[in-house]
C-alpha cells in the first residue's frame, strides 16, 4: 500500500501521480498551495519541540540524540538469543527489540503440542522466569531498554521481564521496557490474539495501570499501525487507526480514574516505512500533530512532553521482495532515509533476507550498518526537520492530515474502533485493499524494480537462517528440568491467586509477577486467562 | 455448467499472518471457484476435518512462519488415515526454493511462494484438479 500510482503517456512523461491515502500530486508546488490548504506556521508548524511537533518532538532533533537503532532479534534458546544480543549491542545497537517464537507469543508451553515445529523458529522461547534470566544475563538492563514483541501475553511477560530485572539486582524505577501490547492491531492484522476484545483491552489497562505504580520508565503499550500497514492499509489509515486504538487504551484507563497526564506519556507507537517516501514523511508529521491535538483538545492533557508521538518508525517488510533479494538492501537504504526525514527517535530495518526466513547475523548486521551510515556519513544529523518550509511537504502535510482524519471518522461513524474491530469492519477494508494492490502489481500498474519492471536476473539462494531442532528439544528438556525442580505448591498457590484476581478483577499484574517468581510458566499463566476470559472468535472476512 | 472447483484456504498452526491467504481467497473467487477460509490457528486436524466435512477439491496451506516441512508432512498423513489422501494439497506463503522439491516429495502437488501470480494458481489448480473441465 506504498506506492504510488503513476499515470503516463506514450512518451513516458508522467501526466498523474497519486498517493494510496488519496492525496493527488501536482507537478510544481508553490506559496499559492500553502493558501490553497490554508497553512499558517505557528499553527501548523511551529519550532521544533514546540505544540503541534509537526517539526518533531526534541528542539534540537538529531543534534542532541542520534536515533535509536534497534533490530528485530531473537530464535531457538534464550541462551543463543543472548549471544544475537550481546553481537548486536558489541556493534553498536542501542536498544534490544526482542522476538519471541510464536508459542510464547501465543500462551503455550513448549512441550504443549500446538508448538510442535514452532519452538524457538520465529523467536526466542521463553517458556518461564528461568530463560528470561538467561536471555539477559550480563546485558546492562539500566543502559539497555528492551522492546519485548508481544501482545495477546503482553502482560505475562511485562511481569517477568519485571521479576527477572528484580532477580538480577535492579529496581523497577531504572528498567525500561517497551512490550508492544497492542492487541487490536492483532486483530486487525498480525493475527497473534488469544482473548475476547474486552478482557485484552483490560489486560493492557493493567499493564499501564501498574507501569505507571512502579516502572516509571517503562513504556507499557506500543501502538502499531505498523502491522495495520503491513495487511493493507494505507499510511492515511495506519496511523488514523493507531490514534483511534490508543484512544481506546487511554479510555480504559481513565475509568480506573487516573490523571491523563499520569500515564499517556509513556504511550509509544510502532510505524511502517516503505513505499513513497513523501507520503511517509507526510505521514509522520502530520501524526505528530494530529497525535498531540487529540490529547490536548480530547483529553484534555496538560504537560507537553506528554503529548509526544514518541516510536519506533521503520521495517518496511512488505516493501521487500523475494525476487533479487540483494535490492533489498538498497531499499533499505532509502527506508531508513525516510525514517531520519520523518523524525523517528528509535528505528531498525527489515533486513534483505526476511522474505525467505528470519535474518542470518550478516543480513542484520548489514541493516545496522545502513542506519548507522546514515547517521553518521550523509548529514541527517545537521539540522532538524531538514524538509520544512518546503511547499510541496507542506501542502501534503496538511493534505495528509486531512486524509487521516477522514478516515478516523469513518471508524467513529461505523461504531467506534472496538466495535469495527469485532465485527471484522476494518479487517475486510483492509484484506480487499491488499487484494486491489496485489493486484495492481500483477498487471504492472504499480512498480516494484526487480519484479515487473527491470527484471530477468537469474534466482539467487540466499544463505538462509537454520532452523536448529536441536535447540527445540533442549528447550523442552529444561521446560521438564523446570517442572520437576520448582515447588509445585507455590506454583499452585500463585496460579490460584492468579485466577481469583481475574475473576474478580483485579489488577493481574501482581498476580503475575508472583507466578513468574513461583516459575510458573507462560502455558499455565495463559491457561488461567483462557478459562476465566475464554477465546476470541475471529469475524468472518472472506 | 462445469462443476466449480471447491478449495479450502487454511492457515495451519499459530502464524497469524493472513494478508497472504485472504488475498489468494479473494482471487480464487474472482476465478469463479468456491473458497472456504478456515481463519487462523487451526490444527492439522481441524483443517482435514473442514476438508472432509466440505468435500472439497484442493486444500491450500498458507504457511509464513517457517514450519512447512512439519506442518504438511502431518496433514498429508492425517488426510490420508482420513481418506481424503487423493484430494490435492498445495502450500504457499515464505517457502524458500531449496524446500520446494522437498514439499513435491511429501506429496504437494503445488508450491506458490510469496508474489506467485494469481493467474499461475488459478491455472495450475484449473489444468490439475480432476473433472475440474
Amino acid at each position: 500500500m506504498g506506492l504510488a500510482r503513476y499515470i503516463k503517456d506514450e512518451k513516458d512523461r508522467i501526466s498523474r501521480v497519486t498517493y494510496p491515502s488519496g492525496i493527488d500530486i501536482k507537478t510544481v508546488y508553490g506559496p499559492e498551495d500553502l493558501e490553497r490548504v490554508g497553512f499558517f506556521y505557528e499553527k501548523d508548524l511551529a519550532d521544533p519541540g514546540a505544540y503541534p511537533f509537526t517539526r518533531g518532538i526534541h528542539r534540537e532533533g538529531y543534534r542532541s540524540r542520534a536515533w535509536t537503532m534497534r533490530q528485530y532479534a531473537g530464535f531457538a534458546t534464550a541462551g543463543e538469543t543472548n549471544e544475537r544480543f550481546k553481537f548486536l549491542i558489541s556493534h553498536g545497537s542501542t536498544g534490544l527489540n526482542v522476538a519471541f517464537d510464536l508459542p510464547t507469543q501465543m500462551g503455550y508451553d513448549s512441550d504443549d503440542p500446538m508448538a510442535e515445529g514452532e519452538v524457538g523458529r520465529v523467536g526466542m522461547a521463553i517458556d518461564s522466569l528461568r530463560d528470561f534470566e538467561a536471555a539477559f544475563a550480563g546485558i546492562d538492563l539500566a543502559k539497555i531498554g528492551a522492546s519485548l514483541t508481544v501482545n495477546a501475553v503482553a502482560s505475562i511477560i511485562l511481569a517477568m521481564y519485571q521479576a527477572m530485572a528484580e532477580k538480577h539486582g535492579y529496581s523497577p524505577e531504572v528498567i525500561s521496557a517497551t512490550p508492544q501490547n497492542d492487541i487490536l492491531k492483532e486483530m486487525i492484522g498480525r493475527g497473534a490474539w488469544i482473548f475476547p476484545v474486552e478482557p485484552a483491552v483490560n489486560l493492557i489497562g493493567d499493564t499501564i495501570e501498574h507501569s505507571i505504580r512502579t516502572m516509571p520508565k517503562t513504556n507499557p503499550v506500543s501502538v502499531s499501525g505498523y502491522h495495520i500497514r503491513e495487511s493493507g492499509a494505507t499510511a492515511a489509515q495506519e496511523m488514523g487507526y493507531a490514534i483511534l486504538i490508543a484512544n481506546a487504551y487511554i479510555d480504559n484507563v481513565l475509568k480506573r480514574r487516573y490523571d491523563v497526564d499520569q500515564f499517556v506519556g509513556r504511550f509509544s507507537f510502532n510505524f511502517n516505512i516503505f513505499g513513497n517516501m513523501w507520503e511517509t514523511v507526510a505521514k509522520f508529521r502530520a501524526g505528530r500533530k494530529l497525535w498531540a491535538r487529540n490529547l490536548k483538545e480530547r483529553y484534555g492533557v496538560k504537560k507537553p512532553q506528554n503529548m509526544f508521538m514518541r516510536g519506533m518508525f521503520g521495517g518496511g517488510g512488505s516493501g521487500l521482495t523475494k525476487q533479487e533479494p540483494e535490492n533489498n538492501i538498497m531499499r533499505g537504504a532509502y527506508y531508513g532515509l525516510a525514517a531520519a526525514l520523518s523524525g523517528a527517535q528509535t528505528t531498525g530495518l527489515c533486513s534483505y533476507d526476511e522474505a525467505y526466513t528470519i535474518p542470518t547475523p550478516h543480513a542484520a548486521l548489514l541493516s545496522l550498518r545502513t542506519l548507522q551510515l546514515l547517521m553518521e556519513e550523509v548529514g541527517l544529523r545537521d539540522t532538524v526537520d531538514p524538509l520544512a518550509g518546503s511547499y510541496f511537504i507542506e501542502t501534503i502535510t496538511k493534505e495528509m492530515e486531512g486524509k487521516i482524519e477522514e478516515e478516523m471518522e469513518k471508524i467513529e461513524k461505523a461504531g467506534g474502533i472496538i466495535a469495527a474491530v469485532s465485527s471484522g469492519h476494518i479487517q475486510r477494508i483492509v484484506a480487499r485493499q491488499a487484494y486491489e494492490f496485489e493486484k495492481g502489481i500483477q498487471a504492472g500498474d504499480l512498480l516494484k524494480v526487480g519484479v515487473n519492471i527491470y527484471t530477468g536476473e537469474a534466482p539467487m539462494e540466499v544463505e538462509l537462517h537454520e532452523y536448529d531442532g536441536v535447540s527445540a528439544e533442549k528447550q523442552v528438556e529444561s521446560l521438564r528440568a523446570l517442572k520437576r525442580e520448582r515447588n509445585g505448591r507455590e506454583v499452585a498457590r500463585t496460579l490460584g491467586e492468579l485466577e481469583q484476581a481475574a475473576k474478580t478483577g483485579k489488577n493481574v499484574m501482581p498476580f503475575l509477577m508472583d507466578c513468574c517468581k513461583a516459575y510458573a510458566t507462560v502455558g499455565e499463566m495463559t491457561r488461567v486467562f483462557k478459562d476465566v476470559f475464554g477465546e476470541f472468535r475471529e469475524p468472518s472476512i472472506i | 455448467m462445469e462443476k466449480k472447483i471447491k478449495v479450502l484456504v487454511a492457515k495451519p498452526g499459530l502464524d497469524g499472518h493472513d494478508r497472504g491467504a485472504k488475498v489468494v481467497a479473494q482471487a480464487l473467487k474472482d476465478a469463479g471457484m468456491e473458497v472456504i477460509y478456515s481463519g487462523l490457528h487451526r490444527t492439522v486436524d481441524e483443517i482435514v476435518r473442514i476438508a472432509v466435512q466440505e468435500d472439497v477439491d484442493v486444500i491450500g496451506l498458507s504457511i509464513m512462519s517457517g514450519a512447512h516441512l512439519p506442518i504438511t508432512e502431518k496433514l498429508i498423513k492425517k488426510a490420508c488415515e482420513q481418506g481424503i489422501g487423493d484430494k490435492m494439497v498445495v502450500v504457499g506463503g515464505v517457502i524458500p526454493t531449496r524446500d520446494i522439491e522437498k514439499l513435491k516429495q511429501i506429496g504437494v502437488k503445488g508450491v506458490f511462494p510469496g508474489g506467485a501470480p494469481f493467474k499461475e494458481i488459478v491455472e495450475f489448480l484449473k489444468e490439475n484438479v480432476p473433472a475440474a473441465g
